[in-house]
């Protein structure tokens, strides 16, 4: 069984974005890249299920779309653990180009389990994953946050509304992750890194796509006013404020 | 041209946030000076079918059909869009929640339309399309130009009024004829919470985070809670100890809400937990840390011990309310 990891290359979460060229592009000075934390969750899984031999999966591979400037990231998913990597040579325009791009990867290479994270933290689309199983005619399970396998099949738990569904789906299939899927990111060991710069990321030209979508532009949310402090002698204060001033209650 | 909404029901009900959606689309509709279709998959009374009705729409379409009974992302895809398609809509309105997040990104490819998810609100222009959505989780809001024939929108959740609005609809009923190979998922068991308010759904929520110290000091902020018929969450730290259920966790990773008031106990603020409550419109913080970053994001904050002050706001919210 093989295994795909869609990665994504957004800034640390802890950024505090600026813009540049009237509001139409991120600064990137000073950013520092990482790996988009669902994806990051979903390849720690991926290695979790591999490290137990009766699920039988043979590889976990980290797919990207994006140019050369985002290697480290993958090199970060490769020191994590995964087996290899494949980059599509080419910058990211929207949802549509890069799942155009990604189903042309699993096309020629054929995986049986693609995991996407559910969104990115930059572009928090949530859209990645889904247009690439419609793209293949894939079966596809949103908001997974549990997946592991019995006799071999895959036994996948989706969050509904006030609770969890457990199903199945037959393979190839593409499960978009949130959170639960993993307790916590797995961090690269030393070995790892070292192993991880003789591990094969091979680049794939891309192909012709046009995008569905363009950012015209970004704002930033207003400021938000002061905050009014209520003595702590009197925290009957605040739930007046919040009924007759705010009037929520 | 025409804009149809998918209205989600849960147990052949729908919520308010079916009717803000539905509030949405009409909006929209006029907007673009045409009219708004719900589209219902599934077994949904007559009566409640009407209720979407008040909310703007003219016509209401009752899908039905075997295999429909479950959410199958490839199923359900197939229905829409066949209907998108048979109703000449050309603007489709979803709720950016778990089953749009699911669907919103099938029917993008098989309708070639582009999608503009998590919404905010009514687009900034209609020629080009444009519309405001969430950008770098919370930071910053995006203007996104959709290009396509056909256009998704996915709406945050909580981000539209209601909007009443009687227009008489009429129910179309509709038979699904759905090739069963379709349907690959299959349910083996549903776990559901009863009894509990949803996070995503309530006007209050009632949040603690390390500042409570430990798991056996959450019963003055359950019990607030309750008396303001408010949800409960917890910060990331809190549901990775396993203090609260990794279901309550708000923030960047967690559950994005936007109630109305969204009070955080003991909770620092940290750019990745302000992420996912940035939207609320108020939000109250209590932390001992006068310095901590939840005041910048907050309107009201007392500085002071949460295991002192909870007690003390349970006593004048029971006053309040007697």
């Amino acid at each position: 069984m093989k295994f795909l990891v869609c990665i994504s290359n957004v800034p640390d979460t802890t950024t505090r974005v600026k813009f540049t060229d009237d509001n139409k592009k991120i600064d990137t000075s000073g950013i520092q890249w990482v790996i988009n934390p669902w994806d990051e969750l979903s390849l720690t899984r991926a290695l979790e299920l591999k490290d137990d031999p009766s699920t039988g999966i043979k590889s976990v591979t980290v797919a990207h779309v994006g140019l050369s400037g985002s290697e480290p990231t993958i090199r970060k998913a490769l020191a994590i653990g995964a087996d290899d990597a494949v980059r599509v040579n080419t910058e990211p325009e929207d949802a549509f180009s890069v799942a155009s791009q990604l189903a042309e990867v699993v096309k020629q290479e054929k995986y049986d389990v693609i995991l996407c994270g559910i969104e990115s933290s930059d572009h928090n689309g949530s859209t990645v994953g889904g247009m690439l199983a419609e793209l293949l005619s894939y079966p596809s399970v949103s908001a997974v946050s549990g997946l592991k396998f019995e006799d071999g099949n895959a036994v996948i738990s989706r969050e509904i509304d006030g609770g969890r569904e457990i199903l199945t789906v037959p393979t190839p299939f593409i499960a978009v992750v949130q959170k639960g899927i993993a307790k916590e990111p797995r961090i690269a060991a030393m070995r790892g890194i070292m192993m991880a710069r003789t591990k094969p990321i091979r680049v794939f030209e891309p192909i012709s796509v046009t995008a569905y979508t363009e950012v015209t532009g970004y704002e930033k949310p207003k400021p938000r006013a002061a905050c009014k402090f209520v003595d702590p002698e009197n925290p009957g204060q605040l739930i007046e404020l919040l009924q007759q001033e705010a009037k929520v209650l | 041209m025409s804009v149809l909404v998918y209205t989600e029901n849960w147990e052949g009900k729908f919520k308010k946030s079916t009717f803000e959606l539905v509030s949405y689309a009409s909006r929209l509709a006029e907007m673009l000076n045409t009219t708004a279709t719900a589209l219902s998959i599934g077994n949904v009374e007559k009566n409640e079918l009407e209720k979407l009705g008040s909310y703007g729409v003219n016509k209401i379409i009752n899908a039905n059909g075997d295999g429909l009974n479950i959410l199958d992302n490839q199923a359900y895809t197939y229905t829409i869009s066949d209907l998108v398609k048979k109703s000449g809509a050309t603007f489709v309105v979803l709720s950016n929640n778990y089953t749009g997040k699911a669907l919103a990104p099938r029917l993008s490819v098989s309708l070639q339309a582009g999608i503009g998810s998590g919404v905010s609100g009514l687009p900034l222009s209609v020629e080009p399309f444009v519309v405001k959505k969430r950008a770098y989780s919370g930071n910053a809001w995006a203007h996104l130009a959709i290009k396509t024939g056909i256009k998704i929108i996915t709406l945050a959740q909580n981000s539209f009024e209601l909007i009443e609005k009687n227009q008489g609809a009429t129910i179309e009923d509709i038979a699904v004829q759905l090739d069963g190979s379709l349907v690959k998922t299959q349910i083996k068991e549903v776990q559901k919470q009863t009894g509990k308010i949803l996070l995503t759904d309530a006007d209050i929520v009632i949040s603690g985070g390390r500042g409570m110290k430990s798991p056996d000091n959450w019963g003055p902020l359950v019990e607030l809670a309750s008396l303001l018929e408010a949800a409960t969450a917890c910060s990331r730290p809190v549901s990775d100890e396993g203090w609260r259920g990794h279901d309550e966790h708000t923030g960047q990773t967690g559950k994005i809400i936007a109630p109305n008031l969204y009070v955080a106990i003991g909770i620092s603020g940290a750019t990745q937990h302000l992420a996912g409550v940035s939207s609320s419109k108020y939000i109250v913080a209590v932390n001992t840390d006068k310095d901590a970053p939840i005041f910048e994001a907050a309107q009201y904050g007392i500085v002071g011990d949460a295991m002192k002050l909870l007690p003390k706001l349970v006593e004048a919210v029971k006053e309040l309310k007697p």
